[in-house]
């Protein structure tokens, strides 16, 4: 409409490389969040088998006392802990591994606007299979736990509610999921939009304010968010 | 200047956008009173400063859903354009 296709560019996914095959008779492209995930994924791998080491070095002679970067990791394993015990409470050794994971996971992807990637959490592809996959471990969670209770809870107070406690339970994954794009695309938009539409003079200095807020501060408190709601939604059903 | 049919859809699209951020109130709103009553609680027990400051940043957070729902239709309509 008002903007020309290559300053929207700035702000959607694009196709990277057309796949040479076809996929139910739709075309199969690669795409930059595709791109950005793998290599955020090669980042984190990186770092993990780094940080691996100074663990094992650490656990090898445990008198030693701790020094620069497993201090670092130290302090972030307990705050992820204490977390975790203030929502889940005795069950948090059972979940924290996944809680963590994706933790990790979503903290770098919202990251990478700092490094002039767009972040693939903007890309609602990602976030609502992040969405799925709590939607799967909560009502896993819901059947090994409550058995039958977790049919008959849907009849519960009165049978009439059943179609909008349905409802209510499939609105949960799509709201965080919603929730965690929006957040991001609404960043990567405004900076799509402050980068390309703005003479030279405005690009120098002000983006980094822009980036501290959109990218750091909302990226860091959606991360907290979609882990503390994961963690709420598990801790009903169990 | 001719309008096509199809201008006319998309004039309507972004009108029904900037409609849509309307819904971007309540969010402020409620933001706003958290806010505030967040304030009020580090003013009565200033020892629990960060136990309310995650309260009341999640629940904010929360609070913030409906907006973006209104943001997520407003961007379907200007650059998904679904009815044209």
């Amino acid at each position: 409409m008002f903007l020309t296709n290559n300053i929207a560019d700035a702000f959607m996914i694009s196709g990277v490389m057309k796949m040479p095959f076809k996929f139910l008779g739709s075309e199969v492209w690669l795409t930059s969040s595709a791109l950005t995930t793998c290599l955020i994924t090669i980042i984190i791998l990186i770092l993990v088998i780094a940080l691996r080491k100074v663990i094992l070095n650490a656990a090898s002679n445990p008198l030693k006392s701790p020094t620069g970067v497993q201090n670092f990791l130290e302090l972030g394993i307990e705050a992820l802990g204490g977390m975790g015990d203030s929502v889940l409470g005795d069950n948090t050794s059972r979940f924290i591994n996944y809680i963590g994971t994706i933790f990790v996971f979503i903290l770098f992807s919202n990251l990478a606007g700092l490094l002039g990637l767009r972040a693939p959490t903007a890309d609602y592809g990602v976030t609502f299979l992040l969405g799925i996959m709590t939607f799967i471990i909560v009502q896993f969670q819901n059947i090994k736990n409550n058995k039958f209770g977790a049919i008959t809870s849907l009849f519960q107070p009165t049978p009439v509610l059943f179609p909008i406690n349905i409802i209510g339970e499939f609105a949960n994954p799509l709201s965080i999921s919603l929730r965690l794009f929006a957040n991001m695309l609404s960043g990567v938009i405004i900076l799509g939009l402050w980068y390309g539409m703005l003479p030279i003079f405005a690009k120098i200095g002000i983006p980094a304010a822009l980036h501290v807020y959109c990218d750091l501060f909302s990226g860091a408190i959606q991360t907290y968010v979609f882990c503390m709601l994961t963690m709420v939604y598990i801790n009903d059903k169990l | 200047m001719n309008f096509s049919g199809l201008d006319f859809v998309h004039g309507c699209s972004a009108i029904g956008a900037g409609l849509a951020m309307i819904a971007g109130i309540g969010p402020g709103v409620g933001q706003g009173i958290a806010a505030g009553y967040g304030a009020s609680a580090v003013g009565k027990n200033p020892g629990a400063r960060s136990d309310i400051t995650s309260t009341m940043l999640l629940g904010q957070a929360v609070a913030e859903t409906t907006g973006l729902y209104g943001l997520v239709v407003a961007i379907i309509l200007m650059f998904v354009k679904p009815f044209g």
